[in-house]
């Protein structure tokens, strides 16, 4: 729970404690320019961004295709190395990390992907992917990386049946569940989970979400939660954020974004989720058009396009992300300031 | 009116048949919604493309599906071609897919706009063209007149699935199939095209047939809705009804499975196990296995859709208590 006004916890992002403090990160992608004689376009996939983790936190991103999302996860794991910013892990600043170090540094920050079967090796046995990531950062012998692999499969559920298989003869949920195995059996500090179970119905999520919580108990996981699903975000994270267009336009505890989301398009996405009841949603709030390009990107609150509530100071100042205590929005209007 | 009867498919040569849609049953009002919703490998795609006749030569089909007392499943191609389009229609889970790449918007409603000679529009020239027009603005496309130079590729996925209804419009069917018509799309854009299909249901008396896995997405819209199983309906019944007092395990299953936006719990209760393989059906339900209320006779014999009270039929031995 939040207490607005009174619980101010110094300057933001507040870091101080945290294990991965991002700060400021900003990825842009040039894009082929439009014609011979066009001008380059630069899209605008991460803009200035921040936020940070707790050891033991899980910290959820929402927010629909082409937000940033997972443009986010890449530039944390230099995978798009960010253009500008700031990521430290502990005392370490990750942008400066030469590659030779990087190898190192992924062990103890690893990710899981959406689709398990292009994650894993088709022609490699189940143990022997799991036993892969030991032996290529060298830990143990190899009586001691079988035993580990075969322990770190037991806790993902799966049995000594499943040693000797191929992924391809696994389900999608097993096949996320070795997937999972492979990023935990290295013991990283943080697993950064893309969309991971977006790929499966819906009785086999439910299985891995609760492997996940599970884990998490188990290990004292801190996980990045990358999400369109915002049903499991508000049931597995502890604090979520909430992107548009490259920008997180508002961060809060799970229970207070939630309850009370402050952000007019926080509101919305919300109120866009259908729930199993016939009739419920009499109230949605239905937006609008759809997202701009994040090419052109219109002036002052990139939201403002699509806002109920907009006035003029939302289309010419792009709002910063501002509150007391831990919710912060990025909302002229969200802090009864009128135009 | 739609009524389906004793719909089976099966796909393989003769001897080696493998099931995979069983004894489908079911009516639809003009103007109704019917959700079906299921996991992949459910039946439920299988269903709508056997009603279209798109299922290949592999496929073998039996049972009726009579649409205002025509058998569809009796018509031959030629009359089949015919009634594509102009009494019953399908939109799909990717409309990028369903686009041709090559072509601008404007040509394939004129494609389309000019196949159906019942309407009295002009099928070329400035008549079809403003008829086009129409029927994009007709489905809340944002800026119609410069759609229709626009290719495929340079629309968002919400607005490739307008103009696929729109297309689906111009020949203004009786029945239209949706099959998973959101799923590769961003929630906000979700709510647009759902309120647009039931917009559609409301200003034409269309009826719907919607596909979906999102027990949400089905609650919101549907009049109707059945839950798909291994190739069979399991459980059917009016939306108020089944969502209110869902009586098969395997529904109350996929209930429990979803975490809901409007709620903050603290457990979830997944089905265990994963669906059997066709080829591998289990004797008897073939949810069984799965199931944590399975009494012995279900391992023996698979349940018949039962009525259970006010249009609801469960094909379960031993159904959930219905809950007030």
């Amino acid at each position: 729970m939040t207490a607005p006004e009174t619980a101010a916890t110094g300057p933001r992002p507040d870091s101080s404690g945290a294990l991965l403090a991002v700060e400021n990160l900003v990825r842009y992608f040039t894009v082929a320019r439009a014609g011979l004689f066009g001008r380059r376009q630069t899209v605008k996939a991460v803009d200035d961004i921040s936020f940070s983790i707790r050891k033991g936190e899980v910290l959820g991103i929402v927010g629909e295709s082409g937000c940033g999302k997972s443009s986010v996860a890449k530039a944390i794991l230099n995978i798009h190395p960010p253009a500008s910013g700031s990521v430290r892990f502990r005392e370490t600043e990750l942008t400066k990390l030469s590659l030779p170090d990087w190898r190192a540094m992924r062990r103890k920050i690893q990710y899981v992907f959406q689709d398990p079967l292009n994650s894993l090796d088709p022609r490699i046995r189940i143990l022997d992917q799991v036993i892969e990531p030991l032996t290529i950062h060298g830990i143990g012998s190899r009586r001691a990386r079988t035993d580990k692999a075969i322990a770190i499969l037991e806790a993902v559920g799966l049995s000594q049946v499943h040693h000797k298989k191929f992924p391809h003869e696994l389900s999608g949920g097993q096949q996320q569940r070795v997937v999972l195995a492979r990023a935990l059996v290295l013991e990283p500090e943080i697993i950064i989970c893309d969309e991971p179970i977006s790929a499966l119905d819906v009785s086999i999520q439910a299985q891995v979400v609760q492997l996940l919580q599970k884990l998490r108990k188990e290990f004292g996981l801190t996980i990045l939660f990358i999400s369109h699903d915002l049903s499991i975000v508000r049931f597995l994270c502890d604090r979520v954020a909430v992107m548009y267009l490259g920008r997180i336009v508002e961060l809060a505890d799970t229970s207070a974004l939630f309850d009370q989301p402050q952000h007019p398009y926080t509101k919305a996405l919300i109120s866009a989720i259908p729930i199993p009841v016939p009739g419920a949603r009499s109230d949605r709030i239905l937006l609008d058009g759809e997202p701009p390009s994040p090419i052109n990107l219109p002036a002052g609150c990139r939201f403002n396009p699509r806002c109920g509530i907009a006035v003029p100071l939302c289309r010419q100042s792009e709002p910063a992300l501002l509150g007391a205590g831990a919710h912060v929005t990025a909302c002229h209007l969200a802090h009864g300031g009128t135009a | 009116m739609l009524r389906v009867s004793n719909l089976t498919v099966s796909f393989g040569p003769p001897g080696e048949r493998i099931p995979i849609v069983q004894g489908v049953d079911f009516q639809l009002e003009r103007g109704r919604i019917l959700g079906i919703v299921g996991e992949s490998g459910s039946g439920k795609s299988v269903t709508c493309l056997a009603l279209m006749k798109l299922l290949g030569k592999t496929a073998t089909v039996g049972g009726t599906a009579e649409l205002d007392g025509e058998n569809l499943l009796a018509l031959d191609e030629p009359a089949m071609v015919k009634a594509r389009g102009h009494k019953i229609a399908m939109i799909f889970q990717d409309p990028a897919a369903a686009l041709n790449p090559v072509r601008s918007i404007g040509w394939q409603l004129g494609e389309a706009i000019g196949l159906n000679r019942s309407n009295g529009v002009p099928q070329s020239g400035e008549g079809a063209r403003d008829r086009a027009i129409q029927l994009l603005r007709d489905v809340g496309m944002p800026d119609p007149e410069r759609r229709l130079k626009e290719y495929p590729h340079q629309l968002s996925g919400g607005m490739n699935q307008r103009a696929l209804i729109a297309m689906m419009l111009a020949r203004s069917p009786k029945l239209l199939i949706a099959d998973e018509p959101t799923t590769a799309l961003d929630v906000t854009i979700q709510a647009q095209i759902l309120r647009l299909l039931l917009d559609l249901r409301e200003r034409l008396s269309m009826t719907i047939m919607l596909i979906s896995h999102d027990l949400g997405v089905i609650a919101e819209t549907c009049d109707q809705v059945a839950v798909m199983y291994c190739g069979r309906i399991v459980e059917m019944g009016s939306a108020s009804e089944l969502f209110a007092r869902p009586r098969h395990p395997y529904t109350v299953g996929l209930l429990n499975s979803r975490p809901r936006i409007d709620q903050q719990i603290s457990t979830l209760k997944p089905i265990e196990g994963v669906v059997p393989s066709p080829y591998a059906l289990p004797p008897g339900c073939a949810f069984a296995p799965r199931c944590s209320r399975s009494v012995s006779a279900c391992k023996v014999a698979a349940p018949p859709l039962d009525e259970r009270g006010a249009g609801h039929r469960v094909a379960c031995f031993n159904p959930a208590e219905a809950a007030a």
